[in-house]
């Protein structure tokens, strides 16, 4: 097991392209830790960077106590489990495990051993003999895992591994690999753009947007608290939704005008008077509404129903606010209402679960 | 391929024609392909076998006429002197070129593969003798054969300080299929360059990846995943060259033309045995039987390359 830690980590390609804009990051040892953000955001040059397959243009990288920036992959003590796999195909599962340990020089009897132990972790005992044509995505996913495991890796590094999976298979190898990070106790570093793996998976969350690190966290937190309107809205499903809104008064009361309608802040009326700008935004996730049938619209949002997706204990409203131009993604459980297409309802942010954004997407506190 | 099945229209009972159209649509569409293979490759072939046991000459006789002859023409060929130098000369032309060509390719196709400035330029040299006709690589090679003013007596001279003295390559039994073979490989090497650069390109870049991680050096990456990746390139590239140093023909033949070479039996091949007992001494005949001969002798040694030579058919 090892820690691993990002000092103002930058790469940049042809002298031109900076991917990586200086990230400062601490994996803890045994720790998982998830690197999530969309495509094109640095997440898997942040890793091939930490495996050695990609140079590191500045910045220090250090496995455990070493500095890593120059070691070769191999002396890093990092096993990285591929998005495709990378299983060689000439070679039989067995082979492709063991192929670490025999080009270190260990004997066919030792290889056979740890091969066997790796193989009965992960339920491929049967499979030792096949080629990785004969296997379907579940085992060839096992197998590049095994093949990490059989070296005994101070960590762990995962890009995007489940991404080729069925959705059933992705759900179980999710719940596979967490039990298999409690078991070994490694240190692990996950890359995926699947917002539900990160808060699944991770000890701790890193997004990444455009070359840097955005928030670092556990996945609860980042939920609850996230930094700025990249990290909100990433997280969660449907996300979060941001209105644009005003700030008014009624008396002493702090309030906030959107779509037309005057509700005070946060439900009791105290807020950040005169301390922000007009130039805010509101953002609630699709669970913290509350929703009535059209009546009395004072201190509520007026919206009307466009599309209402049935989940079976949930249904997803999808809503209009009149003055505002994106919908709205409201989550309700499902009890029997019909929820008619052009409907009006009201909304209520609930208590304190309301936050607010800057335009530029800073929080504002 | 795949079988285009055409389903007749709702509302039109009565019209069965859809499964057979259906089963004719394949062959439709391979009819061109199938035509082409029938008129230039099986036909010929099969009037070579008929008249391959006929006395057929190439100018007809009419007082002479065509007689059914049986098995002469394969026995008068087996007791033919050149028939047997002519497959001798195929042979070792085809046992020194094939792997010598196959590995220099890919040593050039690894070269030119790596990500360096000047590789696609490098690339395009190595390919150009491919675009090149063989009858003029044949001329140019003669000069370059001369025995007196020739660069390649100059060259040999230069890197033995002079210990190896002037050679009439062409002219001398033991060099001339040597110098042949040199300038084949020098002219094809191009092509199988190319097929085993497509080979490279095709590896996934994550195995080498894969690789390293696991601590291969750069030779364990070539012979563990490079070689292993390429063998249905390696397997085509082989059979390939085989087959078109069975038909060496073009270079063998101008430097035959060209007066003075050596004696013809030290590096006549089989294909210009062919042309001449057919064109020269007008015996379609006993030429329809060598080619016969030939064509058999070839396809079994690729047929038990291929055996040999196991192709890994199935896809990932």
């Amino acid at each position: 097991m090892a820690s691993v830690t990002m000092r103002n980590i930058r790469k940049v390609y042809d002298n031109t392209v900076e991917v990586i804009k200086g990230v400062d990051l601490e994996v803890q040892d045994g720790e998982f830790m998830v690197f999530v953000g969309p495509s094109g955001c640095g997440k898997s040059t942040m890793m091939r960077m930490i495996a050695g397959l990609e140079d590191i243009t500045d910045g220090e990288l250090l496995i455990g106590d070493r500095v890593a920036n120059d070691l070769p992959p191999v002396d890093r003590g990092v096993a990285m489990v591929f998005q495709s796999y990378a299983l060689y195909p000439h070679m039989t599962v067995a082979e492709n495990m063991g192929f670490g340990l025999k080009l270190a020089g260990s004997s066919k009897a030792e290889i056979a051993e740890i091969v066997g132990k790796a193989a009965e972790i992960l339920h491929i005992t049967n499979l030792l003999d096949r080629r990785p044509k004969a296997l379907s995505g579940g085992q060839r996913q096992r197998v590049a895992i095994g093949r990490a495991i059989v070296r005994k890796p101070g960590v762990f590094l995962f890009d995007e591994p489940l991404s080729n999976l069925d959705a059933n298979l992705r759900v179980q190898m999710r719940v596979e690999l967490t039990k298999l990070h409690k078991e070994l106790g490694s240190t692990m570093i996950y890359v995926t753009h699947d917002q539900t793996e990160a808060m699944t998976m991770g000890d701790r969350i890193a997004v990444f947007n455009r070359g840097i690190v955005e928030q670092v966290g556990p996945p609860m937190e980042l939920y609850h608290n996230p930094v700025n309107t990249f990290v909100a809205e990433f997280l969660g499903s449907p996300k979060m939704n941001l209105l644009p809104i005003k700030w008014t008064r009624n008396g002493d009361e702090a309030c906030i005008e959107v779509g037309g309608c005057t509700i005070p802040w946060n439900g009791n009326g105290h807020g950040p008077l005169g301390s922000v700008s007009d130039d805010l935004l509101l953002g609630v996730r699709p669970e913290h509404f509350d929703v009535f049938d059209s009546g009395d619209t004072n201190g509520s949002i007026a919206a009307k129903v466009e599309v209402a997706e049935r989940l079976g204990d949930i249904v997803l409203l999808y809503l209009k606010v009149p003055g505002i131009e994106q919908t709205l993604a409201v989550k309700v459980p499902e009890e029997g209402h019909l929820w008619q297409r052009g409907a009006t309802v009201t909304l209520r942010p609930r208590d304190k679960t309301a936050m607010l954004f800057t335009k530029a997407g800073p929080r504002v506190s | 391929m795949s079988t285009a099945v055409t389903h007749a229209p709702a509302g039109k009972p009565g019209k069965r024609s859809a499964p057979i159209k259906g089963r004719f649509t394949p062959w439709f569409f391979a009819a061109p392909g199938l035509l082409l293979l029938l008129v230039f490759l099986v036909l010929p072939f099969v009037l070579a076998l008929v008249l391959s046991f006929t006395d057929q000459r190439l100018v007809t006789n009419e007082e002479l006429g065509t007689d059914f002859v049986a098995l002469r023409n394969y026995v008068r060929l087996f007791e033919d002197d050149s028939f047997w130098a002519a497959l001798r000369n195929n042979f070792y032309f085809v046992a020194v070129v094939t792997p010598l060509q196959s590995a220099l390719a890919l040593v050039l196709a690894l070269l030119v593969n790596q990500k360096l400035a000047g590789a696609r330029i490098f690339r395009t040299i190595y390919f150009m003798p491919v675009a090149t006709t063989m009858a003029v690589v044949a001329v140019i090679w003669s000069l370059l054969y001369a025995p007196d003013q020739g660069v390649i007596n100059r060259f040999v001279g230069l890197i033995t300080f002079g210990m190896v003295g002037p050679h009439d390559w062409l002219r001398e039994p033991g060099l001339v299929m040597p110098a042949v073979m040199l300038l084949s490989i020098w002219q094809g090497v191009g092509f199988q360059m190319l097929v085993f650069l497509a080979g490279l390109q095709s590896i996934p870049l994550d195995l080498y990846e894969a690789a390293k991680l696991d601590g291969a050096t750069v030779k364990q990456q070539f012979l563990y995943i490079t070689l292993p990746m390429l063998k249905n390139t390696t397997i085509f590239v082989l059979i390939t060259t085989t087959i078109y140093a069975f038909q060496l023909y073009t270079q063998a033949q101008i430097i035959a033309s060209s007066g003075a070479s050596a004696p013809i039996d030290s590096f006549r091949t089989m294909v210009m045995l062919m042309v001449h007992e057919g064109f020269r001494n007008g015996k379609i005949g006993y030429a329809s039987g060598i080619s016969v001969v030939f064509f058999v002798i070839v396809l079994a040694f690729s047929m038990l390359q291929r055996v040999l030579l196991k192709e890994e058919r199935a896809v990932q």
